[in-house]
């Protein structure tokens, strides 16, 4: 932390910054909210993956056309990207200081789970419908 | 950004190293963290012994013997001497504590001394707590009403009073703010543990008003939700208080209040 000797600006009116961005609650609860999702959906893939271990690829793409389990993988995917976005959001906010920096980094991010995300449900589309 | 090293003009040289009285029984080792910025010279660690059998039980009591008996100008502070004023926070064998309620005996070994973690360095054991003192006046920490002020005392039920137990006993002494990685990275901006423990205190009392407004200037991804309940501030606490609780008390009222 830089010493607050160092500026002439009085120690308060440095706290009070910008003020309260009112905002950060949203994100904190959604990082929550699929995090819980993530808990039965990343067992109920695990333990589709074990029981599917070993299966032909024709098996395997016929598992994944049916209409629940296609459903359900999208949602795997989708809400773990989201909760990837939310948390490397946090990470970014945590480490990098410099303000340019940490804007570009965490619109990268967002390209790239956006990109991945949509990329992966696109998979599932393809081999279902 | 994060800083993993320290830089160049505070890396921690090897100070001088003043021995015991000879015929000491009981002798242990003080290293303690020297620095003077005005002198423009790095950092060191001096070591000082002392015969237990003439100090007292305390690190304070150590350290007190040490700047009358052996050099004076070793810089600290310190005030109530129980516990209860919070001056002699500073870091001792590894963690936040204060010296005053430190005991010698549990500390095995070498007893290493450094000042409070990450804040700027005034003089050897002395930090400089400006901005900490700002961040605790940004939650107007006093009671805030529009009702008029009544005649006598504002009357609270007990079970509402016993709400501030665990909250009001703070010190303020920043031994928990200082341990907080969060607060290290990001404390221009964090309002870090011991702050934001203090805020719930008057979130919490049933006679404050201004519950709304305070909540609207915790709510900030900075100030209030870079604690990542990494627990080192209650882990840390010399109090036995519990700030990563209070913490997660405000992020409940910040969901409550969403409906």
């Amino acid at each position: 932390m830089a010493s607050p000797r160092s500026s002439l600006r009085s120690p308060l009116g440095a706290v009070r910054g910008l003020g309260s961005a009112k905002d950060g609650t949203h994100h904190w609860w959604l990082q929550r909210v699929t995090a819980i999702a993530l808990v039965p959906l990343t067992i109920w893939f695990l333990a589709s993956l074990v029981v599917l271990s070993g299966s032909s690829y024709e098996v395997f793409t016929a598992w994944v056309a049916q209409p629940l389990v296609a459903v359900l993988l999208g949602l795997f995917v989708g809400v773990g990207f989201w909760h990837l976005k939310l948390g490397a959001q946090v990470v970014i906010e945590d480490y990098i200081q410099a303000e340019s920096t940490k804007i570009i980094v965490s619109m990268l991010v967002n390209f790239a789970t956006v990109l991945l995300g949509a990329a992966a449900i696109f998979s599932i589309l393809k081999i279902a419908i | 950004m994060v800083e993993f090293a320290l830089p160049k003009n505070s890396k921690v040289g090897t100070g001088k190293s003043v021995k015991a009285p000879s015929g000491s029984k009981r002798v242990k080792a003080f290293k303690v963290y020297r620095y003077d910025p005005d002198s423009g010279k790095n950092p060191t660690l001096d070591t000082f012994e002392v015969d237990l059998d003439q100090c007292g039980p305390m690190v304070l009591d150590a350290l007190i013997k040490i700047k009358n008996e052996v050099d004076s100008s070793l810089t600290f502070r310190r005030s109530c001497r129980e516990g209860v004023c919070g001056s002699c926070a500073m870091n001792i064998d590894g963690g936040n504590t204060l010296a005053c309620t430190k005991a010698i005996e549990d500390v095995s070994g070498e007893v290493k001394i450094y000042p409070l973690p990450h804040m700027p360095v005034v003089k050897d054991l002395v930090p400089d707590l400006t901005h900490f003192y700002a961040q605790y006046a940004s939650i107007k920490p006093w009671m805030q009403t529009e009702t008029p002020a009544p005649t006598r005392e504002r009357l609270q039920s007990k079970e509402d009073r016993e709400k501030l137990d665990g909250l009001y006993e703070c010190i303020l002494c920043a031994c928990c703010s200082t341990s907080c990685p969060s607060y290290w990275w990001n404390g221009d901006r964090y309002l870090g543990p011991a702050i934001l423990l203090q805020a719930y205190r008057w979130l919490v009392d049933t006679r404050d008003e201004g519950t709304g407004e305070r909540l609207d200037n915790l709510e900030d991804p900075f100030r209030l939700y870079r604690c990542h309940t990494i627990m080192n501030c209650t882990n840390t606490c010399p109090k036995g208080l519990n700030p990563a609780k209070a913490i997660a008390s405000i992020k409940q009222m910040m969901v409550e209040r969403r409906g």
